[in-house]
């Protein structure tokens, strides 16, 4: 059993107990626990099922390398699944259920599962996805369905906060280790601002638990003055519950903090993700110690050897009594001696090797531990926990020679340099066979905007196990970042160290060396994915060769742990199946984040009322409080219509549209774009941006204009006004005001740059209001006119005039976009509502109504207007619309001309724009519609011969209106046409004019 | 103008920092020719002020002039004056090829104050707003979560923020929540 | 995530507050132009693997557009310069030569 050792544990506080809930039960730990130091105390191995077989899963890592013990963690508000106990820091009152099992962690129905690994091989997914497909709906997917899923869903909405931060720093250590620390204070002197992340709780790293001396003193003593030494730089930040996360181009990195999830709703944010951007970067991430793969190495029970001595030196945690230590390395035995130090028995260390000779085996020698060399386990018994080891010798092939009881494997398959930060930049990597490791290459590092490299790494991460190694490389890493990013390094010299001779690693990849096929089918690669030995030789059997295919189809290293513990293992086996060497095989990518982060980390600050931007007209507020209906414009909100208390959303438009073509309606025009456009060459530009002549419009008139892109598409229209006889008020879409305000500081700045315009965007100068309808006027002269005459013969159509109503400073624009008499009035943005109010109130005795998009839209069609985003989809151009009038023949040149000329743009079987009447007149036309001419086309679909654009029911003409495309449409008015809907009926519709209203204009030039 | 309004009309919020709606601003665009001496004379009539260097913000009261671009300026005054000095400017400087555009109303303009001010910007600006960059006479163009802001720093715990009227109230609401108190990282 | 000097403000501006822009150097052509050089105008472009000359434009900060001369390859920034010129200035191209002595030029 896995239990408290009476003594020990630098990292706990024995005097402060701390409890939480285990799936139920209230146990107790230390302050200074992790979750899974905790549970260990408590005899808590079994944390978890697996994924795909629901095999029984125990703790088997001390660090964010943990497969398997992944929990539900929390509850109500502050529940999140997933989280890893390993990272997890014990608070008082935390709650904890083990997840991914049904009903109970220690009766789980779903690990009948693992008697089906037959039909869960390799290429499980694909295969069934491929064949055959009635067996996926009624065979696997139920079985998948049962099978799969790691933690619960939350519910409710997360009470916690988050946010970004943004920090610019010279140089960014990632790693507290002893490393990390020595590479920050070598920066650090050279006066360079430096931030140091770790993503524990503490500093030191490995280091403090393997024990030693630096300068004299024992290690955690060393790094204790280290980081107060570190504190007195000014110019250094330590950061720690900061984990390195990613690593982006031009010394960008992410720092995930994880601020107060060791005292949740303290008020703080739960995470912050911090963006920075740094000079250069010096990864000292250290190295994640590697599983062995032997039949039955995921039972409850077998752990990584360093994982076994963290639990006890840190958290004085006792595994079990009986400790078999299974290794190709010196550095078990450093687990060999904690485990017999503490009073627990090491009844066997079984090491591959042939010849053990290191310091460290001498020493466990010395202390009576029995060392079986040449020796392999050949597979673990136990159910829910280790109860022994079958012993083989590793060059055979699994016959058994003795038994050995024991309750804990404590195996190590030597130690991979954790190379994720390096690499996630393109920093490529170098296999050392004699340390049977990857390491980062130094000539190969991801380039920065200098074009140097600009990550470099540091210690145990850099492939140096060696204490003195270690510090000698980190010391140097610093300083040579301090240098790389312009500061006179310090002379910081290098900490000494008295290190062990450890003799060398034998690279072993399966235990025995040749394994049967039933050994191969209990030899867990993956953990958290189930993937075994057998898995991903099956998979180079079936022809897959690259490492990346072979992950995929396998799933190994896919899981949320992203393979730290069985990548190497995997491609090794891959490389052995195809006969390959290890670095002809390659490592998958790395990608960020190194550990997974919260997705509220991610989303920051962007959550409810400010997830995204939200652009506010000036009357936004009253129509908020008046029964506006909203709808997203661009980042704009509209009124779809403005509904009274038990009015439906349909009523009120019509009711909007008859009470503004019958008497007066108001509409909150302040979101189309207004941009001045400004100087001598101002004409000739706006002849270029506009497929229309612009330079000829006389000072105090407007006129209509469309614009095109270079593809000749049409991209946006509104009415632009001449303020002056150099200077232009261009109107835009309410969608298109920043755009095209781009669009021509782009043409001005990368084109014509000799051109004398300027331009200045001033949409939000003003609130533009619209008083539209036959009582327009009145209106406006009851608001009360001072220095302007609204009458038809002082503001005729499409001219303007400024003066004051209502005694606010004022530019009214005569043009319609309705059919009616209207005036669209510009006034100071701060002013908007008060000049709303204004309106409403002098228009109370007509029944002034504000009005909505819905009836805008609709008032528009009845004229067959057309509007940019319905009849227009970036594929039209005006041509197509019967613009034609608006395309000036005169110019030599306009954006779009040329492009208009291409043989596809002037083909006569073009779609386009026509009116459509419904032979029905009640029956409304769905939006979107294609017509066919009953022909099929070679590929068996329908022949459509156009659709619809833009489709209402008009309560002006108390029927339903249409505008649509249509291949020849001009050319066949009073055709009737047909519509299939989706429900298979057909609606005959008949080709017309698009203007179905007022056909003359009379209404607006009055 | 009883009836003008500020986008916020003067609202305020203490958190980790002292948010506020700055009330309404007169503030005027000004494109031309920075280099030459009938605008930089215009200018100074007009302000009394010259035109600033790169990047940089200069101010006597309530008149102000910041550096916008390489051909533009944004010249603070009271919001009553905007019209005026637009009127003065172009009057002096007809003939030459420039814009001036009262923008008063399209901007809004929030004051931060407290010592995090620096931190509260930078959980949502790229910009480094570290001490060691960004100082008292400079105005960074740049974004503050999803919209393009400006902003400098009129004492070393007073920063105001100029924003376009239309998100004004959501950057207000961005600027509350990034002001909460205990949240700063403490970094500065 | 790039980071650019804005030649027009002289900020070191973050990828998030820059607008991409394409190609740079490309010459317009208008109404009157050929099918071909028309065609090459409006669909076809160098996209290489090495130097590149790019536009950008600070949307996020001082609005103006700019120049950057940039390796597609190792990302490194040869340097920044004014969008108002039809060729990349002379000392940047000689400084890129240098660097990279197997392009083939602008």
């Amino acid at each position: 059993m896995s239990t408290r050792l009476k003594n020990g544990g630098r990292m706990i506080d024995r005097t402060k107990p701390v409890d939480f809930m285990w799936n139920g039960r209230k146990l107790s730990g230390f302050k200074g626990d992790t979750l899974a130091s905790a549970l260990l105390a408590n005899d808590q191995m079994l944390v978890g099922r697996s994924f795909k077989y629901h095999r029984p899963r125990g703790i088997m890592a001390a660090g964010p390398e943990e497969p398997n013990a992944l929990v539900n963690l929390g509850s109500g508000d502050r529940f999140e699944p997933n989280q890893r106990t390993t990272t997890t820091e014990l608070f008082q009152g935390l709650t904890a259920k083990s997840q991914n099992h049904w009903p109970s962690l220690e009766f789980d129905v779903g690990a009948v599962n693992k008697h089906l690994s037959r039909v869960f091989p390799a290429g499980f997914y694909y295969k069934t996805f491929m064949f055959p497909r009635f067996a996926w709906k009624h065979v696997f997917e139920p079985i998948v369905r049962q099978a799969a899923g790691l933690g619960n869903v939350p519910t409710d909405r997360d009470a916690d906060r988050y946010e970004y931060f943004y920090h610019h720093v010279d140089i960014l250590v990632i790693g507290g280790g002893i490393a990390g620390l020595a590479a920050t204070l070598a920066a650090g002197r050279s006066g360079a601002t430096v931030m140091l992340l770790e993503q524990t709780a503490d500093f030191g790293g490995r280091a403090v638990v393997d024990g030693g001396e630096i300068d004299g003193k024992p290690v955690q003593e060393w790094v204790g003055d280290t980081v107060a030494a570190l504190k007195e730089l000014p110019n250094v930040t330590l950061r720690p519950r900061t984990m390195g996360a990613g690593v982006y181009d031009h010394g960008y990195a992410t720092g995930y903090e994880r601020v107060n999830d060791h005292v949740p709703g303290d008020g703080r944010p739960r995470h912050r993700l911090w963006r920075i951007r740094t000079k250069r970067i010096v990864t000292a991430t250290g190295a994640i110690e590697r599983p062995i793969s032997f039949a039955g190495n995921d039972i409850p029970g077998v752990m990584l050897a360093g994982s076994v001595r963290d639990f006890m030196v840190n958290h004085g945690v006792s595994l079990g009594d009986r400790v078999v230590i299974a290794t190709n390395n010196d550095d078990a035995y450093r687990t060999a001696i904690a485990v017999k130090t503490a009073g627990l028995q090491v009844p066997l260390v079984v090491d591959a090797r042939e010849t053990v000779t290191g310091e460290l085996p001498e020493q466990a020698r010395a202390m009576g531990i029995q060392i079986a060399t040449g020796t392999a386990i050949s597979s673990v018994k136990g159910g829910k926990r280790v109860t022994a080891v079958a012993i083989t010798p590793q060059n055979g092939t699994g016959h058994v020679t003795d038994e050995i009881a024991c309750d804990i494997v404590a195996m190590s398959g030597g130690w991979s340099p954790v190379v994720h930060l390096w690499s996630h930049c393109g920093g490529k990597l170098n296999w050392d066979a004699e340390q049977a490791m990857f390491r980062p290459d130094g000539l190969r590092p991801p380039f920065g905007a200098d074009g140097q490299g600009f990550v470099l790494v540091a210690g145990t991460a850099n492939g140096y196990l060696d204490m003195a190694k270690v510090l000698h490389d980190a010391v140097a890493a610093g300083k040579r970042a301090a240098e790389e990013a312009g500061f006179q390094p310090s002379d910081e010299a290098v900490p000494l160290v008295d290190t062990k001779a450890e003799s060398p690693i034998l690279p072993v990849w399966t235990m025995p060396q040749v394994q049967s096929a039933k050994l191969q089918m209990k030899t867990w690669l993956d953990f958290q994915n189930d993937v075994k030995v057998s898995d991903v030789r099956l998979a180079a059997r079936e022809g897959y060769e690259s490492v990346e295919h072979t992950k995929r189809y396998t799933t190994l290293g896919m899981a949320t742990d992203q393979g730290k513990l069985s990548n190497i293992n995997g491609l090794a086996i891959l490389a052995d199946s195809l006969n390959a060497e290890i670095p002809q095989v390659g490592t998958t990518t790395f990608r960020p984040p190194y550990h997974p982060i919260s997705f509220g980390a991610i989303a920051g600050e962007a959550r409810g009322d400010i997830f995204k931007v939200l652009r506010r007209s000036p009357i936004h507020d009253w129509i908020d409080q008046n029964g506006g209906f909203w709808e997203p414009v661009g980042d704009w909100r509209r009124p779809y219509c403005f509904q009274k208390p038990g009015e439906s959303v349909k009523d009120a438009v019509h009711r909007e549209i008859n009470q503004t073509r019958n008497s007066v309606g108001l509409l909150d025009a302040s979101t189309l774009g207004k941009i001045i456009v400004k100087g001598p060459d101002a004409g000739r530009f706006l002849d270029m941006l506009y497929t229309n002549m612009m330079s000829t419009l006389k000072v105090g008139r407007c006129r209509y204009g469309l614009m095109c892109t270079e593809n000749g598409f049409l991209s946006d229209d509104g009415v632009v006004a001449r303020l002056s006889e150099d200077t232009f008020v261009c109107h835009t879409t309410s969608g298109g005001s920043d755009r095209i305000h781009a669009w021509m500081e782009e043409w001005l700045q990368t084109e014509w740059w000799d051109w004398e315009v300027y331009t200045a965007n001033v949409t939000e100068q003003f609130a533009q209001i619209a008083i539209v309808g036959p009582k327009a006027r009145q209106v406006i002269e009851k608001m009360g006119l001072d220095g302007l005459d609204v009458s038809a013969e002082a503001l005729p159509f499409m001219a303007f005039a400024e003066g004051k109503i209502a005694d606010i400073p004022a530019r009214a624009f005569r043009i319609s976009f309705s059919g009616e008499l209207s005036y669209e009035i510009a006034v100071p943005a701060a002013r908007g509502q008060a000049f709303w109010e204004a309106a409403l109130a002098a228009g109370a005795e007509f029944g002034i109504s504000p009005y909505g998009t819905e009836a805008l839209h609709v008032m528009r069609a009845e004229k067959g207007f057309i509007m940019i985003g319905d009849e227009t989809d970036g594929t039209v151009i005006p041509q197509d619309l019967g613009l034609s009038w608006a395309i000036s023949k005169k110019k030599d040149d306009f954006l779009g001309k040329r492009a208009q000329q291409r043989s596809h743009m002037t083909d006569p079987n073009r779609w386009r724009l026509v009116g459509l009447e419904t032979v029905d007149p009640q029956v409304v036309l769905p939006d979107g519609a294609y017509a066919v001419d009953g022909t099929t086309r070679a590929n068996g679909i329908k022949n459509m011969i156009g659709r619809v654009t833009s489709t209402y029911w008009s309560p002006t003409l108390k029927r339903s209106i249409a505008m649509g495309l249509v291949e020849h449409g001009p050319e066949r008015m009073g055709d009737i046409i047909v519509f299939p809907t989706v429900t298979g009926e057909e609606i005959k519709t008949k080709i017309v004019d698009p203007v179905f209203y007022d056909k003359e204009g009379a209404r607006q030039n009055v | 103008m009883s009836n003008a309004i500020s986008v916020k009309n003067g609202a305020e919020f203490n958190g980790a920092v002292r948010v506020s709606d700055a009330g309404l601003k007169g503030m005027i665009t000004l494109r031309g020719d920075l280099s030459s001496t009938k605008l930089a004379a215009a200018v100074q009539e007009t302000t009394g002020l010259a035109i600033p260097s790169r990047r940089e913000i200069v101010f006597k009261g309530e008149t102000g002039i910041a550096w916008m671009s390489p051909d533009e300026l944004l010249i603070f005054c009271a919001y009553e004056q905007a019209e005026m000095q637009v009127a003065a400017l172009t009057e002096t400087l007809t003939g030459s090829h420039f814009l001036a555009v009262n923008v008063s109303d399209a901007r809004a303009q929030f004051s931060l104050h407290g010592a995090g001010v620096r931190e509260v910007i930078a959980k949502g600006s790229p910009a480094n707003l570290s001490p060691a960059v960004l100082n008292p006479h400079e105005i960074r163009r740049t974004r503050l979560g999803q919209v393009a802001v400006a902003f400098w720093l009129s004492a070393d715990d007073r920063l105001e923020l100029v924003c376009f009227r239309s998100v004004g109230a959501f950057v207000y609401d961005w600027l509350c929540i990034a002001a909460a108190k205990d949240s700063l990282p403490e970094v500065y | 995530m790039l980071l650019l000097t804005c030649p027009c403000c002289g900020v070191d501006a973050d990828e998030t507050e820059l607008a991409p822009g394409g190609e740079a150097h490309v010459t317009r052509f208008g109404a009157g132009a050929s099918d071909d050089d028309f065609e090459g105008y409006l669909f076809h472009r160098k996209n290489p693997k090495g130097v590149h000359f790019e536009r950008w434009r600070h949307a996020m900060g001082c609005g103006k557009w700019f120049h950057a001369a940039r390796a597609t390859d190792t990302l490194e920034v040869f340097g920044t310069y004014s969008a108002q010129v039809l060729a990349p200035p002379k000392d940047l191209i000689e400084k890129i030569k240098l660097k990279r002595p197997d392009w083939e030029g602008f």
